[in-house]
């Protein structure tokens, strides 16, 4: 899906090549400031790098149009982003943004349901916890069915046991249709658990990249 | 009563008393703007001794050349009080969108109003020219620093909200159209407020000037209407032209925001 050569951002980043494989689960896991957020946003193209070339499906990044690519590559930062307005607003805004067809409310119902939010469409964003709000930004994220989903921290701001539901969510999205996802995580648990390819990062660089079986 | 009551250099004199009240209430309070009202206060009286001696030579030489010259120097002013009024950074190219908004703006609303609204003959009339383009501009160039002001401050203080909506695939447009509503409302707001009180709460300059002049104060209202409405007019267009062109310039042609900084990256790596 990508390919990066020689890419160097400041000195926040300095990959030599790295491959990301289409229809696969890639981890960034290492300390922080070790370039991983950078990294997401550059495959999102919301950061450019300063040299190298960075690839989407064998094209140069800086040739694509950026706005066509995040409809296709969307991005999920680790501070969830709730825009004002109601449930339904937050969830339709994405869609809205790309121009896409806008679904059925009970679609939007049954996609709440599935992160584990019982609320009504029509309610206030405000009182929403943080969990909540990650929870809904990650719903309006899946409801774009972009083809590769880039996940900052997706489980951050969660407790054990919604991990888990919210892991089995993105899981069934990613397998169902076959779909690219990069997600960034401190834990190395769950990059075992759901990564068929982690990679370790350290100030920058790629440090080690772990195949898993 | 017949005639204007000449003031007169004493009689004047005696009006700075206002000032020295001023001085007398911000020392006591302990406030150091001392200077800054000592020289506000001297350029205000230099200023418009100047403009009354040039005035004066203007009404008695009017010529197409002369007119156009005041009015781009006039702008020139205005949009160098801009940028120094504007607390926040401006950038290159919203410095040009602003030199553009304003000379765009004013030119057509001063024209329209000149040739179509008053209809003078010949349109470069000082006597009309002159006040009429001062009073347009520098309305409007309170709008656009309340604009840019604002729209600066917000897409820096939003930078997460906008940076979210590009990640989904948003324009740089949809991803500022609430900040730009917000701006072109904040910006015209105090024209429109200004409206309400006309007449009532206050008379404005232009009327008192012409009332005591010994002009009829219908006559007075009417231009007072007129000139209200261009003002609205110009506003309208600067403040529309600012918003329309000026959230672009925070933006580069990958649609990326421009305002991120590096320490922001590393901020992000360090939650």
């Amino acid at each position: 899906m990508y390919t990066l050569e020689n890419v160097l951002y400041k000195n926040v980043l300095n990959i030599g090549k790295l491959t990301i494989a289409s229809g696969k689960i890639t981890c960034l896991i290492g300390e922080s400031g070790s370039g991983k957020t950078t990294l997401l946003k550059m495959l999102n193209h919301l950061v450019s790098c300063q040299q190298g070339v960075i690839r989407y499906k064998g094209e140069d990044l800086e040739v694509i149009d950026a706005i066509n690519l995040r409809r296709e590559v969307v991005m999920l930062p680790q501070t969830p982003v709730i825009f004002p307005g109601s449930i339904k607003d937050n969830l339709l805004i994405g869609l809205n943004f790309a121009q896409k067809k806008l679904p059925a409310d009970k679609v939007l119902t049954a996609e709440l349901n599935k992160v584990s939010i019982n609320k009504e469409l029509d309610e206030r964003t405000d009182n929403l916890s943080g969990g909540e709000k990650q929870r809904l930004a990650l719903a309006r994220m899946i409801l774009m069915q972009p083809e590769t989903i880039l996940l900052d921290e997706p489980t951050s701001a969660l407790d054990d046991n919604t991990v888990e539901k919210v892991m089995a969510y993105i899981l069934s999205y990613l397998k169902a249709g076959n779909k690219t996802a990069v997600m960034v995580t401190h834990s190395k648990q769950l990059a075992k658990k759901m990564a068929d390819t982690i990679i370790t990062m350290e100030n920058g660089y790629i440090a080690a990249i772990e195949e898993v079986a | 009563m017949n005639g204007i009551i000449e003031i007169g250099p004493l009689r004047l004199l005696a009006a700075y008393i206002f000032l020295v009240i001023l001085f007398i209430l911000v020392k006591s309070l302990g406030i150091k703007k001392e200077r800054e009202i000592f020289f506000s206060a001297l350029r205000m009286t230099v200023q418009l001794i100047a403009v009354g001696y040039i005035l004066l030579y203007l009404f008695d030489y009017t010529h197409p050349a002369i007119a156009l010259s005041i009015l781009a120097l006039m702008i020139f002013f205005a949009v160098r009080t801009i940028y120094s009024r504007v607390k926040t950074e401006i950038n290159k190219k919203l410095r040009q969108v602003i030199i553009i908004a304003m000379v765009a703006g004013n030119s057509a609303t001063i024209f329209y109003f000149l040739i179509l609204v008053i209809n003078i003959q010949p349109w470069y009339d000082a006597r009309y020219f002159i006040p009429i383009a001062g009073m347009i501009i520098g309305n409007s160039m309170t709008g656009i620093s309340l604009g840019v002001e604002r729209l600066s401050g917000e897409i820096k203080a939003k930078r997460d909200l906008i940076e979210g909506a590009l990640m989904l695939g948003a324009t740089p447009r949809d991803a500022t159209m609430h900040i730009v509503k917000d701006t072109f409302t904040a910006a015209i707001m105090p024209t429109i407020n200004s409206m309400i009180g006309m007449g009532i709460v206050f008379l404005p300059g232009m009327m008192t000037g012409q009332s005591l002049a010994g002009l009829s104060p219908l006559i007075a209202i009417e231009y007072q209407i007129a000139i209200m409405l261009s003002i609205l007019g110009s506003v309208t267009i600067t403040v529309y032209l600012l918003t329309r062109f000026g959230y672009r310039t925070f933006f580069n042609h990958r649609s990326q925001l421009e305002i991120i900084l590096d320490h922001d990256l590393a901020e992000n790596e360090k939650i």
